[in-house]
C-alpha cells in the first residue's frame, strides 16, 4: 500500500485550512452565541481566510496533480483560489458589521461561508468531473442555507427554497451531462478527454451527438449558477430575498467558480468541438446582456436591480468566453476578478445601508445619501462607475479586455451588441447616483455607525477596483499565464 | 527650462488634480473658492508656457512625454501638443478660471463638491487635447463626461435630472462605439500609440478595405458628431445647456463641444483620409443644415439660454463646413472659429447667467430695456453679441471669413453652393442675435421688477472685460494665433490636396488673409 505523498495534502492545503476553521467555528459557535463573544466567530473566520491565503502560497509552491489526478494545482487554480478566498475574507468582514445590525449574529453563518468556499476551491481546482460535481454541491448547499438565513423573513425563506429547488434541478442537468460525457469518452478526467479526443472514442464510433448533448446539458447546469440567460429566471427573486450580504457573496464567489468550471470543461475537455458549442455561448451572451440590462432599467429595488445587472455582467463574461483561445480565457479571468471586487463592494455599501430587517433597499431610500455620508456615497459611486465601465476602474479595463478579445476573434456583431449594451446599462447605474446626489432626501435615515471591519472591507474592494483599473499589469500577466496553463 | 519643456504638459493636466487634493484639505466656503481660483489661475499661467515656447515652424508634436504604463497592451502615457491642441488647451485653462469666477456667488450649496468636479473636468478636458495614446485619450474623454453630468444634475435648474441623464447617455452611446474602433485599431496594429498608428495607416500597412475604413471612420465620427453636436445629433445640447449652471454651460459650450471637431481633425482626418473624403459631402450638408436650422430655432426661442444653445448648433455647423471642405484656409478658419466660439459663446452664457442671478428666469419676455438700469452690462452685452455676430475687428469675423473663403476656394464638388448657404447662415445668425439684443437691452423698461436691478459688480466687470479684450485681440491679432497652427494644419489637410501646387497656393491665400 502506497502512502499518500505529503505534497498531495499541500496541494489542497487551502481547502484543509478552511475546513478546519469552519469546524472550529462550529464547535465554539455554541458557547460563543451572544453579544461580544459572538464576535470571536467572525474574527476566527477572517483569520481562517488569511491563513488559507497563506496556504495558497504553499499550494503555489507545489504545482502538479494530486489524488489520482483529480486535483490539479496550476496558475489557473491559484488565480481563482486567490480571488475566491479574498472575496470570502471580505464577506466575512462585512458579516461582522451586517449580522449584529440585523440581529442575526451566529457562528453558523461564518462556518457556512467557509464551507461554501471549500466547495468553490474544489470546483476550480479539480480536473475530474465527479470531484467538480462534489465541489459544486458543497458550495451550493451552503449557499442555499445562507440564502434563507433571515429565516423569520418570508422573502428570505422563499429565496432559499426557490434557489434550492431550481438549483438542484440545474445540478441534475449538469450531472446528466457528466454521465453522457463519461459515456462518450470512458473517463471523467478532463485532460484525458482532451488528449484522447472526444469525437473518436476507443471503440471507433463517432460520439459527436453525444458530446454536443453533454455540452448542452452541462451548460444548462453552469448557466444556472452564473445566472446566464435563458437560465436567469431565479436571479431577481433570490437576490432580492436573500440577505443583502449573501446576495453579494452569491453574485461573486459561486459565479466565478462556475465560470472557472465552464472554462475547464469547455476550453479543455470539449475544445475539439468548440465549433458546435460556440453558438450556444454566443446566443447566451447576447440574451444575458440584453435581458439583464433591459430588466434592470425598470427596477426600483436596488438588490433587484443589481440582480439584473449581474445577469448582464455574466453576459459580458460570456462574450469573452465566446472569443475562445488563451485570450478569451484570460479575459474571462480578469473580468471575473474585477467583477468580484466591484460587485462585493457595491453590496457592502448596500447591506450596511439596509438597516435592521433590510428596511432601506429601495432606490428612494438612497436620496441625499451622497452628501450626508460623503465617503459612503463616494465608494458606492466608484463601484457603480466600475460596473458601468468608466476608465480608471477595474470594470473598465475588464470590459476593454473582453471587447478586445472578442474583436480579436472577429466577433464583430457580438462586440457591437456588447458595446451598445454597456452604454444602455449606464442608465440604471447612473440612476442610483441620481438618487445619491441629485435628489433631496425624503425622510432622514440615520446611518448605523461605521465599524472597522466594514471600512477594511470597503477599502479593500475600492483598492482592488482602482488597482485593476490603473495598474492592471500584474493581474493581467497572472491571468494570461493562468489561461495559457489551462490550455496546455 | 529643458525639464519644464518635457513635463509642462503633464503639469498642466494634473495641476487641477492637485487642486482637488488641496480642496479636500481646506475648510470654509470662502477658502474653497479661493483654492479653486488659485489652482485654475495657476494652471492657466502654466499653460501659457506652451504658446511661448512653441516652435511654429514645426507641424508635429512638441513637449512630448512618453512613459510606459501597461506593457501587456502596449499602453503608454503619451502626451504632447501640436498646433491643433495648443490653443484649445489654453482656451480650456482660461475658461476654467472664468468658470470659477462666475460661480463665486451663484453656487451656494455643496461648494466644495462643485469646485472638485470643476477641477476634475478641467483635468479631463486638458487630457483629451494632449493625449497621444488612444487608450489615454478615451480615458480622459470619459473623465470629462462624469463631472459634467454631475455639474448639471446637482447644480442645474428645474429639469436638471433629465438633462444630466440625457447628456450622459448620448455621449456614452457615442463613446462606446469609439472604444470599439479603438480596439479594432489596436488589434490591427498591436499598439494604442497615435503616432505609430497614423504612420502605419498612412503607409497602407493594414490593407483596409474601403468599407472597413468607412466603418472605423464612422465609429469615431459619431462619437465626435454627438459632441459637436452635428445635426441631427444635437438634441441633447439645448437641454444640457439650459439646465446647467453658468460655469457648466461655459465649459460645455466653450470646451466640451470643441472636443468634437478636435477629435475629427485628429482622428477622422488624421487616420482615415479616404473615408473622410468619401463622407465629406454628407457631413458638410449636415453642417449647413445645422447652421440654418440652429439659427432659425434660436430666432424663435423664448428662453435665452436655449437661444444661445441653438446659436452654438449654428456656429458649430460653420466649423464642420470648414473642417470637411479640406482647404487649408478653411481648416485654419475652423480651428480659429473653435477658439472664437469658445470665447464668445462662453461670454454669452456668462451674460445670461448674470441676468439669471438677478431675476431667476431665462424667459425673454421678462426682460426689455435693461440698458436703462444696467448700462455697463448692456455695453458688454452688445460687444460680445457683436463678436458672435462676426463684426469686423472682433474675433468672430476672422473665423467665419476664413471658413467661407476656404469653402469657396475648396476643391470639393459643389463648393460654391456650400459657401453661399454658409453666407446665408451668417445673415440669419445676425438676425437672431440682434433680435435678442433688441428685446433684452433696448425697448421699454416695461417690467417693474427689472427697475431695481443693480448693475455689475467688480468681479463681474473683470470677467467680462477679459472676454471683451480677448475678442478684440483675437480680432485684430489673428496671425499671432494662426501662425502657430498653420504648420500642423498643413499636415492635416495635406492628404486631401489633389496636387502640391494647390496646397502651396492655399498657403499664399492664408498669408494674404492673415496680414
Amino acid at each position: 500500500m502506497n502512502l499518500v505523498p505529503t505534497e498531495f495534502y499541500l496541494r489542497i492545503l487551502p481547502e484543509i485550512v478552511l475546513s478546519v476553521f469552519a469546524l472550529l467555528i462550529m464547535v465554539i459557535a455554541g458557547p460563543a452565541r451572544h453579544g461580544s463573544r459572538a464576535r470571536v466567530n467572525g474574527w476566527l473566520a477572517f483569520i481562517g481566510c488569511l491563513v488559507a491565503l497563506a496556504a495558497v502560497m504553499v499550494q503555489a509552491a507545489h504545482p502538479g496533480d494530486a489524488f489520482s489526478s483529480m486535483f490539479r494545482v496550476d496558475d489557473f487554480t491559484i488565480f481563482l483560489h486567490v480571488v475566491l478566498i479574498a472575496a470570502t475574507a471580505v464577506i466575512v468582514l462585512l458579516a461582522m458589521d451586517y449580522l449584529p445590525q440585523q440581529g442575526l449574529e451566529r457562528g453558523e453563518f461564518y462556518a457556512l461561508l467557509l464551507f461554501a468556499t471549500v466547495g468553490m476551491g474544489f470546483m476550480v481546482g479539480s480536473v475530474e468531473l465527479i470531484m467538480i460535481f462534489i465541489g459544486l454541491e458543497i458550495s451550493s448547499i451552503a449557499t442555499y442555507v445562507l440564502c434563507g438565513y433571515r429565516r423569520h423573513n418570508s422573502h428570505s425563506t422563499e429565496a432559499s427554497l426557490k434557489y434550492f429547488l431550481l438549483g438542484s434541478f440545474a445540478t441534475a442537468f449538469f450531472l446528466y451531462g457528466i454521465a453522457l460525457l463519461y459515456g462518450a469518452s470512458g473517463t471523467t478526467n478532463l485532460y484525458q478527454m482532451a488528449s484522447q479526443g472526444l469525437h473518436i472514442s476507443p471503440d471507433g464510433i463517432s460520439h459527436a451527438g453525444l458530446v454536443l448533448a453533454a455540452a448542452g446539458l452541462m451548460f444548462i447546469g453552469l448557466g444556472f449558477k452564473v445566472s446566464a440567460a435563458p437560465f436567469q429566471m431565479w436571479t431577481p427573486d433570490v437576490y432580492e430575498g436573500a440577505p443583502a450580504l449573501v446576495t453579494g457573496f452569491m453574485s461573486a464567489g459561486p459565479k466565478a467558480a462556475a465560470f472557472a468550471v465552464a472554462l475547464r470543461v469547455f476550453y479543455v475537455a470539449l475544445q475539439d468541438s468548440s465549433a458546435t458549442w460556440f453558438w450556444m455561448i454566443w446566443a447566451a451572451a447576447i440574451l444575458s446582456m440584453c435581458l439583464g440590462n433591459l430588466g434592470a432599467l425598470r427596477q426600483t429595488n436596488i438588490k433587484r436591480m443589481l440582480a439584473y445587472s449581474s445577469i448582464a455582467q455574466a453576459g459580458y463574461v460570456l462574450v469573452a468566453f465566446a472569443a475562445l483561445g488563451a485570450q478569451g480565457a484570460s479575459a474571462v479571468l480578469f473580468y471575473l476578478a474585477a467583477y468580484v471586487a466591484m460587485n462585493i463592494g457595491a453590496f457592502a455599501v448596500i447591506s450596511h445601508w439596509a438597516h435592521r430587517e433590510e428596511r432601506y433597499v429601495e432606490l428612494k431610500d438612497y436620496a441625499g445619501l451622497g452628501f450626508r455620508f460623503p465617503w459612503l456615497g463616494f465608494c458606492l459611486s466608484v463601484f457603480l462607475f466600475s460596473l458601468i465601465g468608466v476608465p480608471l476602474t477595474g470594470g473598465f479595463f475588464g470590459k476593454l479586455y473582453v471587447f478586445q478579445a472578442a474583436l480579436h476573434a472577429h466577433l464583430i456583431g457580438l462586440t457591437v451588441i456588447a458595446l451598445l449594451n454597456s452604454a444602455l446599462a449606464a442608465y440604471y447605474y447612473l440612476r442610483v447616483m441620481v438618487y445619491l446626489y441629485m435628489r433631496p432626501q425624503e425622510q432622514p435615515i440615520e446611518c448605523a455607525p461605521f465599524t472597522a471591519p466594514l471600512w477594511l472591507a470597503v477599502a479593500s474592494c475600492l483598492g482592488v477596483t482602482f488597482w485593476l483599473g490603473i495598474f492592471p499589469t500584474q493581474a493581467l500577466d497572472f491571468a494570461v499565464k493562468s489561461a495559457q496553463q489551462l490550455l496546455h | 527650462m529643458d525639464f519644464l519643456n518635457h513635463t509642462i504638459v503633464s503639469w498642466t493636466i494634473f495641476l487641477p488634480l492637485l487642486g482637488i487634493v488641496a480642496l479636500l484639505l481646506v475648510r470654509g466656503e470662502k477658502q474653497e473658492r479661493m483654492t479653486a481660483l488659485i489652482f485654475t489661475t495657476a494652471t492657466f499661467l502654466l499653460s501659457l508656457h506652451l504658446p511661448f515656447h512653441f516652435n511654429s515652424a514645426e507641424g508635429g508634436f512638441q513637449f512630448l512625454q512618453r512613459i510606459p504604463w501597461i506593457p501587456a497592451f502596449d499602453i503608454h502615457y503619451t502626451v504632447g501638443a501640436d498646433g491643433l491642441s495648443l490653443w484649445l488647451a489654453v482656451l480650456t485653462t482660461f475658461l476654467s478660471v472664468l468658470g470659477v469666477l462666475v460661480s463665486w456667488k451663484s453656487i451656494k450649496k455643496n461648494v466644495k463638491a462643485f469646485f472638485i468636479l470643476l477641477l476634475l473636468l478641467e483635468c479631463g478636458m486638458l487630457g483629451v487635447f494632449f493625449s497621444l495614446d488612444l487608450f489615454l485619450f478615451y480615458l480622459f474623454w470619459e473623465v470629462t463626461l462624469v463631472p459634467m453630468a454631475f455639474l448639471i444634475g446637482i447644480w442645474g435648474h428645474e429639469r436638471r435630472l433629465y438633462a444630466a441623464i440625457k447628456f450622459f447617455l448620448y455621449t456614452m452611446a457615442g463613446s462606446v462605439l469609439m472604444l470599439g474602433c479603438i480596439l479594432w485599431l489596436y488589434n490591427l496594429s498591436g499598439t494604442f500609440d497615435y503616432m505609430t498608428i497614423r504612420q502605419q495607416m498612412a503607409s497602407g500597412l493594414y490593407h483596409l478595405s474601403p468599407g472597413t475604413e468607412m466603418w472605423l471612420f464612422l465609429g469615431f465620427f459619431i462619437a465626435f458628431a454627438i459632441k459637436v453636436p452635428l445635426f441631427p445629433f444635437h438634441t441633447w445640447l439645448p437641454d444640457a445647456h439650459t439646465e446647467a449652471p453658468t460655469a457648466g454651460s461655459v465649459l460645455l459650450a466653450g470646451v466640451l463641444l470643441k472636443m468634437g471637431p478636435y477629435g475629427m481633425l485628429r482622428f477622422d482626418l488624421g487616420l482615415f483620409p479616404h473615408a473622410a473624403r468619401a463622407a465629406a459631402g454628407w457631413i458638410v450638408v449636415l453642417g449647413l443644415i445645422g447652421i440654418i436650422y440652429g439659427a432659425l430655432v434660436a430666432f424663435v426661442q423664448p428662453n435665452m439660454k436655449k437661444l444661445v444653445a441653438y446659436s452654438s448648433v449654428s456656429h458649430m455647423g460653420f466649423i464642420m463646413v470648414g473642417v470637411f471642405t479640406f482647404s487649408l484656409i478653411g481648416t485654419q478658419g475652423a480651428i480659429y472659429q473653435m477658439l472664437n466660439h469658445g470665447v464668445s459663446t462662453g461670454g454669452l452664457f456668462i451674460l445670461v447667467g448674470m441676468l439669471y442671478e438677478r431675476r431667476h428666469t431665462f424667459d425673454l419676455s421678462e426682460y426689455g430695456g435693461i440698458a436703462k438700469v444696467m448700462p455697463i452690462y448692456a455695453g458688454f452685452f452688445i460687444w460680445i453679441v457683436m463678436s458672435s455676430v462676426g463684426l469686423p475687428l472682433l474675433n468672430g469675423f476672422v473665423g467665419e471669413f476664413m471658413i467661407m473663403l476656404g469653402t469657396f476656394t475648396a476643391t470639393v464638388a459643389h463648393a460654391h453652393v456650400y459657401g453661399m448657404v454658409a453666407a446665408v447662415g451668417v445673415i440669419v445668425g445676425a438676425m437672431y442675435l440682434l433680435h435678442w439684443t433688441r428685446h433684452t437691452i433696448w425697448g421699454e423698461l416695461a417690467n417693474a421688477t427689472n427697475k431695481v436691478l443693480h448693475d455689475l459688480d467688480r468681479r463681474e466687470i473683470f470677467v467680462l472685460t477679459t472676454i471683451a479684450l480677448l475678442t478684440l485681440f483675437m480680432g485684430v491679432a489673428s496671425p499671432y494665433f494662426l501662425n502657430k497652427t498653420s504648420a500642423t494644419t498643413a499636415q492635416v489637410v495635406q492628404p486631401f490636396q489633389p496636387n502640391p501646387a494647390v496646397q502651396s497656393a492655399g498657403l499664399v491665400v492664408r498669408q494674404g488673409a492673415g496680414q
